[in-house]
């Protein structure tokens, strides 16, 4: 749990190289129905394309996971809706786990305005239990106006609109170390997963152990089935499974997940073999990448977030050291993109919160938010001239790009026993299949067993 | 003391009604105005909490649906509730009676000498540490990693000192070639060495850095006797052919060539600094092969947080932490056991084992009764040590009560009417060891 958030709460990008970054969103770009973010819309220029209720002398609290810097980024949205609107607003940090922190706000009577709500499984949770207020006619204009369907669908639960995608994440993405890239004489990265295994199989020889998993954290394991699963099964099966419409016994897991075996069973791959993995935790599994000579890991799989850790907690530089690639497609498949974010409900059936999420969605509070960095908004009125780097900017096109074929991360919209809870359900039970990469049947009828258990409940 | 309890229970009846008909009987509402604070207090804090959470277990996870006993029912049918269930059986067993058993070896020799007090103190210190910043502790000391971990660490060094660490650790021909693996981690070439015709045996896998310093280039062997050369098949950079020496590859120097004819060794060799071996004539014919000593990873100690020794190793840590509080107890009692019991022992010839199994042991019972029994009641509901010292990977090996309540309740599930079924079933746990103790307690009052 504690570092379930840590995935889809950091969006801070790193100097990566933007030109493998534009490949992602040529690689995994849909039909371009929404390819109007050049074209300038109104939305931007000045403070005028939204309208917001004058709500002087109200009160209200936002609750979210954020803290340090991404808070500081995020009061700076706080503070220009104060201005707007008159309303003063105070931010209330969650702590790590947030829908623990709301569930008991909320029995207790006192729940904040607004939240930010991590997965979009516990979006459903709580609005299935009737905690979450429909969005107001103001705040649908904008998220029609501004945000594709398939992020708009997201906030949605059976037909009712619950939430705004403010903030998102990019969660395909493969870190090297490129000193170890050179040592083994790569010069290209991979872009299909036959290349990805055959580069791995190189830096093994050249004496630097392949792909650092992060194993002791559930989740890191969750989001590389999903990578493979979306590439290979293709967007549907994907939306099927995440729904539990198909069974986790199906041919399709099946076939992912000897896919992931062909990498966590080889031991010469895995840094620190599966014993090793399971003892890695994220945080390990990104510093061990980009530290020492030879490191003890040349590529560690993770999202956007992996950059402003590699800024944080090592001495490799983002963009000269630390490189990044886009996840390889699998099969015939294009290559994935499984993204997160995190999406802000109304909890209260005040004026103020509906104020506040019509502000979130528009692209006033993307551009503000955006202008400090380490934030993607998927919301595409938003100029892509807001962002502050080149990175930025490339991976924001690339979620934008996608259009509808971005898939949201599937563990965090399972509901929290199976795909959100530390040593239960898909986090150990991929766990479990690490550590024996051998029985693919046992795996799967163990994740079946418990998605059964945790979608009847 | 059963003689005691009966002898204390006849004529009990017949004395104190007389006088608490002079207390109660006169003004009960002013007995009655006392009480209600405490009363007060009590219902709220305790009476109403256990009251709603047995109601609350009788409800579905969103609390609108009566289910009955429903979460009771699949508390005992979930696998991750027994395993639960039978570590807090191991912990009750274990960890009070261990802590029990150190403190009063603390408490009994620190009498004895004279910086007595210094060392209590050190022994009592990790009591003043709180259970989140001792778990953090024990999950560093304990750390896989033999550089972080300080267990092994420890472990580690020892097994160094004795045993001797492979060249060569994780390395392997490279695949395609003409060698295989084959038992017991070694690597055997499917042909035959011929006098004349060098072998070539391309290892991979080893970081060009951390060669040892000196390392040659490698030759390709030549003269007319049975040779061969052992290097690394690659190059920094990449390129050069496989399973030829190019130019820049790196020799191996001492590995262990053996020479197998029909299973059996005939001849041995170790490789020289620029990577070459010679075998004896005799061993023409012979497969070569590269025993696993020259891979062996290095000995990495004890997986100390893995499934099977996880709950040994928390036991450890809370051991840890309360053999001082039990040695604190222990010691107040043993200050008012009489002397002159034990000295009267010792002038009867008693060794000190005796006077200590015989006299100082029974004479501190009680005391070491409430030390066990806190520590039980104590120990059913912990929590902390093992939320934090278990990874992930083996938190449901390391499963307690108290975990699983709140994993049900409020990590993920959001089920509080499952998180309430544990907390009763906890409670009716603990009511055998509290009227123990309630007993033991009135007993001793009696006496």
């Amino acid at each position: 749990m504690r570092t379930s958030s840590r995935r889809t709460r950091r969006v801070i990008i790193g100097a990566v190289a933007a030109a493998t970054l534009t490949a992602a969103a040529a690689g995994c770009g849909g039909s371009g129905n929404d390819n109007k973010t050049g074209g300038g819309s109104s939305a931007s220029s000045g403070s005028g394309s939204v309208t917001l209720p004058s709500l002087n002398g109200q009160k209200l609290e936002v609750a979210a996971v954020w803290t340090g810097p991404e808070q500081k980024n995020f009061l700076k949205v706080i503070n220009e809706f104060e201005k707007r609107t008159g309303a003063s607003v105070s931010f209330v940090p969650t702590g790590d786990n947030v829908s623990t922190f709301l569930g008991s706000k909320i029995e207790g009577g006192q729940p904040p305005d607004v939240a930010f709500l991590p997965q979009v499984g516990v979006l459903r949770q709580f609005a299935a239990k009737g905690w979450l207020k429909p969005v107001d006619s103001s705040v649908q204009a904008q998220l029609d106006k501004n945000f594709s369907k398939g992020w708009v669908d997201l906030g949605a639960y059976q037909g009712k609109q619950y939430g705004v995608y403010a903030k998102a994440a990019n969660k395909s993405l493969v870190w090297y170390n490129t000193s170890a890239f050179e040592t083994a004489g790569l010069s290209s990265t991979p872009t299909t997963w036959a290349d990805f295994l055959k580069t791995a199989q190189t830096l093994f020889e050249s004496g630097t152990p392949a792909v650092s998993v992060g194993g002791a954290d559930g989740w890191t394991l969750t989001d590389w089935f999903e990578n493979i699963y979306l590439s290979q099964a293709g967007p549907e099966k994907y939306d099927q499974l995440a729904a539990h419409k198909i069974k986790w016994t199906d041919a399709s897991v099946k076939q992912a997940l000897t896919t992931l075996a062909q990498l966590f069973g080889n031991k010469d791959l895995v840094a620190g073999g599966q014993s090793g993995a399971l003892n890695t935790d994220f945080p390990k599994s990104v510093t061990q990448t980009f530290t020492g000579n030879p490191p003890k890991a040349a590529m560690v799989y993770e999202g956007d977030f992996v950059g402003s850790f590699i800024k944080d907690n090592t001495t490799a530089k983002v963009g000269t050291n630390a490189k990044v690639f886009p996840f390889p497609a699998v099969g015939s498949g294009k290559a994935p993109v499984v993204s997160g974010g995190d999406v802000g409900v109304a909890l209260k059936s005040s004026k103020g919160a509906q104020a506040f999420l019509t502000f979130l969605a528009s692209a006033d509070a993307a551009k503000v938010w955006a202008s400090s960095g380490g934030f993607v908004s998927p919301n595409k009125s938003l100029e892509l001239s807001a962002y502050p780097d080149e990175v930025s900017k490339a991976i924001a096109k690339a979620l934008v790009a996608a259009g509808d074929d971005f898939r949201f991360d599937m563990s965090d919209q399972a509901p929290a026993a199976f795909g959100g809870t530390a040593g239960k359900g898909e986090w150990a039970d991929l766990q479990t299949f690490l550590k024996n990469p051998s029985d693919i049947s046992g795996t799967q009828s163990k994740l079946e067993a418990d998605a059964a258990k945790a979608y009847a409940g | 003391m059963a003689t005691v309890a009966t002898a204390g229970g006849a004529p009990a009846p017949a004395k104190p009604p007389a006088k608490r008909r002079s207390l109660m009987g006169t003004r009960p509402w002013v007995a009655a105005l006392f009480l209600l604070p405490a009363l007060v207090l009590l219902g709220a804090l305790v009476v109403y909490p256990i009251g709603y959470t047995t109601w609350r277990s009788l409800y579905d996870a969103g609390g609108a649906r009566f289910v009955g006993l429903e979460n009771y029912g699949s508390v005992f049918s979930d696998d991750s509730t027994f395993t639960a269930l039978k570590n807090t059986a191991i912990w009750v067993a274990v960890a009070p009676a261990l802590a029990t058993g150190l403190g009063l070896i603390f408490a009994v020799l620190t009498e004895r000498v004279s910086w007595g007090t210094a060392f209590k103190l050190i022994v009592f210190m990790p009591m003043v540490i709180s259970m989140l910043a001792a778990g953090i502790i024990f999950r560093l000391v304990y750390d896989a990693d033999p550089s972080r971990g300080v267990a092994n660490a420890v472990i580690v060094g020892v097994h160094d000192t004795f045993a001797a660490s492979s060249a060569y650790p994780g390395a392997k021909p490279r695949p395609g070639g003409d060698i295989t693996a084959t038992s017991g981690g070694s690597y055997t070439t499917k042909s035959t060495a011929q006098p004349g015709t060098p072998v070539a045996l391309p290892l991979i896998g080893i970081p060009a850095a951390k060669l040892p310093a000196g390392t040659q280039d490698a030759k390709t062997a030549s003269g007319s006797g049975l040779t061969g050369t052992v290097w690394l098949d690659f190059a920094p950079g990449g390129g050069g052919k496989p399973g030829v020496v190019d130019q820049g590859e790196e020799a191996l120097k001492g590995v262990e060539v053996q020479a197998v004819k029909g299973g059996k060794v005939v001849a041995t060799a170790k490789s020289a600094a620029d990577g070459t071996f010679s075998l004896p004539a005799s061993a023409a014919g012979a497969q070569l092969r590269l025993p696993s000593s020259n891979f062996a990873q290095p000995y990495s100690g004890v997986d100390w947080l893995g499934p099977s020794l996880v709950t040994p190793a928390i036991i450890g840590s809370y051991i840890w932490m309360w053999a001082g509080f039990a040695m604190v107890l222990i010691a107040a009692g043993l200050a008012g056991v009489p002397r002159e019991l034990m000295e009267a022992a010792r002038v009867d010839g008693a060794n000190e084992w005796q006077v200590f199994r015989k006299v100082t042991v029974p004479l501190l019972a009680p005391v070491l009764i409430v030390v066990l029994v806190t520590l039980m009641i104590n120990v059913m509901k912990v929590f902390d040590l093992v939320y934090i010292i278990a990874p992930q990977p083996s938190q449901p090996a390391a499963n307690v009560l108290a975990l699983q309540l709140y994993v049900s309740s409020f990590g993920g599930g959001n089920n509080q009417g499952l998180g309430s079924a544990i907390g009763v079933i906890l409670l009716l746990l603990v009511i055998p060891v509290m009227a123990f103790n309630i007993r033991r307690l009135r007993r001793e009052r009696r006496r």
